[in-house]
């Protein structure tokens, strides 16, 4: 069992903002993960099943620390640690902690798959698209990728910069260093394989052989399993804790957790997330900006449902219009 | 230096088999910080903490819960989920061959030789046998208590089984819609052509050095022997390009003369 479940309600942020630049040219862009979890979270409960949150405490505290309380080591004898400040770590190359300088364009089939590690989508950031749309067209056009190296979160990558359906994403890529070839791993030298032998293979391989892939064979048989058991107890009632009557825990369970790929569809269209608003009915939009809403004319609210996108407005009435500026938290 | 390998396995390929070893292809060389308390710079462990009480509920006494879209929870344990877990095997079955375009870096997780255990015939015939067919084995296997797909293909005339992604982990680019914005200006375009064919370079990744590596274990080891904090330098953030044609004119001219 692996450490699947998420204790902590995951809000997605950037994992490095910057610029990348080609020449004399850059583009402002946030680095989001192309890659998430799988979609099944268990959350850690205790035996009555009321959530429970990771926290750490130090050797000596019964009360756990907070995020200020907590700093990175490193451990340079055994039990003897120094520690690293955030600050320390950019400042040790401070151009590549917020650049990524593509220095050379190569072929995009001359990267091999062993030196793919982790991907990443650039979102543009700033007043404009151009640059990136430039940069996007150009590497497609060209077919070709980006490599330079940058600093993100205390560790230098080697990345690739790929553009695809006029979205550029970051490829990190491992070190050289990194690889082993056959020889370090001490593989025998190939020897001619038996006739007889090689035949038999290559039957075997041309009776397997399909023409595409079946996406089936990539789906999370294990998760898929642990839903129907869950989904038994739940129709059985075995082993099952209501939820609370409490809203504020519903909203916690449910709406802080934002799909990734909402958050990226919003940000490649340049917008920042709104703040969700609370799960179902839950609350009573404040009384004092109602009455602030309702002193207003209703081209006024109109003008300003037009100013938030709201949907569907061109056919509310006066109250609906209050009611969703009130929900906008206005 | 031979590496170790992790794991043993017998690969089942229609009605034969190949008895292989399994290696890491890729090391480690990251360095690993710790979580530290400031207080007494010790590092902290962590635990299960029940919000409502402040009381750490023991590992033991945990449960997992799934819970449903209206906030009912389902309460799973641990023998429950253990239940459900893959049945352990040797085996690595390959479900199919296919053509080695259909799957690509999307899908990549971890890579891994295979190399032969024992006598290395049904190795050997079976390397060749892929590497004259040009394609590559979907394989599944179960590998300490979890299940895997890969894809098994050649590199450098090996063995190399690459396990993949899941569906549900992979963020589909069919699925999100690039940045619009005005056509862009076909003389912009054609200079940026000309700036990334001027640095067309033919992949040498061994020319890239992780030098920032280095530089945090000089920064650590001059903390430890107790020498100055460091001055920190800022620089200032590189303003972005608004007059997008003049910043590719320079560059061109730049590239021009270096090259």
């Amino acid at each position: 069992m692996a450490e699947d479940t998420t204790e902590e309600n995951e809000i997605i942020k950037p994992f490095w903002s910057g610029v990348v630049t080609f020449g004399l040219v850059s583009v402002p862009v946030s680095l989001f993960p192309a890659t998430r979890g799988t979609t099944l979270r268990l959350r850690m409960v205790d035996a009555e099943g009321s959530f429970l949150q990771r926290r750490f405490f130090g050797t000596d505290d019964s009360k756990p620390l907070d995020a200020e309380d907590l700093v990175r080591g490193y451990e340079f004898e055994k039990d003897r640690f120094v520690t690293v400040e955030d600050d320390e770590l950019d400042a040790l190359d401070p151009e590549k902690s917020r650049e990524i300088d593509l220095k050379q364009f190569v072929e995009l089939d001359a990267l091999s798959p062993l030196y793919f590690e982790r991907a990443y989508f650039l979102v543009p950031n700033g007043s404009t698209t151009k640059a990136y749309r430039l940069l996007a067209e150009t590497l497609t056009r060209e077919e070709r990728a980006g490599i330079a190296t940058f600093v993100m979160r205390g560790k230098e990558y080697l990345c690739a910069i790929i553009a695809e359906r006029g979205i550029l994403s970051a490829q990190t890529l491992r070190f050289a260093d990194e690889v082993r070839s056959p020889e370090a791993i001490g593989l025998p030298g190939r020897v001619k394989g038996d006739v007889a032998a090689v035949a038999r293979f290559a039957k075997a391989i041309k009776a397997l052989k399909v023409k595409t892939l079946d996406h089936a064979e990539l789906e999370d048989q294990r998760s898929a399993r642990i839903v129907k058991l869950a989904e038994k107890k739940l129709r059985a009632g075995t082993d099952v804790v209501l939820a609370s009557p409490d809203a504020t825990e519903v909203e916690e369970s449910s709406t802080n957790v934002v799909d990734l790929m909402e958050v990226l569809k919003e940000r490649l269209q340049g917008k920042l997330r709104a703040r969700r608003a609370p799960a179902g009915n839950a609350r009573k939009p404040a009384t004092a900006a109602v009455d602030e809403l309702k002193s207003k004319s209703k081209a006024e609210l109109y003008e300003m449902a037009q100013s938030m996108d709201v949907r569907g407005r061109s056919a509310m009435s006066k109250a609906k219009l209050i009611e969703a500026l009130a929900g906008q938290g206005h | 230096m031979a590496a170790r390998a992790m794991w043993k396995a017998v690969i089942q390929c229609g009605q034969s088999e190949v008895p292989v070893k399994l290696y890491s292809a890729i090391e480690d060389r990251n360095i690993h910080f710790r979580v530290l308390s400031r207080k007494d710079k010790q590092p902290v462990h962590g635990a299960m903490v029940n919000p409502e009480t402040g009381k750490i509920v023991p590992h033991a006494e945990t449960r997992r819960a799934y819970v449903a879209d209206n906030g009912d929870r389902a309460i799973l344990d641990a023998s429950e989920l253990t239940a459900l877990e893959p049945e352990p095997s040797r085996n690595i079955d390959i479900v199919a061959f296919l053509p080695n375009e259909l799957i690509d870096h999307h899908w990549y997780d971890r890579p891994y030789y295979l190399g032969p255990d024992g006598n290395g015939a049904a190795y050997f015939a079976f390397t060749e046998a892929i590497e004259s067919s040009a394609l590559q084995g979907l394989a599944r296997w179960v590998m300490r208590g979890k299940a895997y797909m890969g894809a098994l293909r050649l590199h450098q005339g090996y063995p190399l089984l690459m396990s993949l992604k899941l569906s549900d982990e992979v963020v589909a680019v069919e699925n999100l819609e690039a940045p619009g914005g005005a056509v862009l200006n076909p003389k912009e375009l054609d200079m940026a052509r000309q700036l990334i064919g001027m640095l067309a370079a033919e992949l040498d990744l061994s020319a890239f050095q992780d030098a920032y590596r280095d530089r945090v274990l000089n920064l650590v080891k001059a903390k430890a022997e107790g020498g100055p904090r460091l001055k920190l330098v800022k620089g200032s953030p590189k303003k972005p390009s608004d007059d997008l044609e003049r910043a590719l004119h320079a560059s061109l001219k730049s590239a021009r003369k270096s090259a």
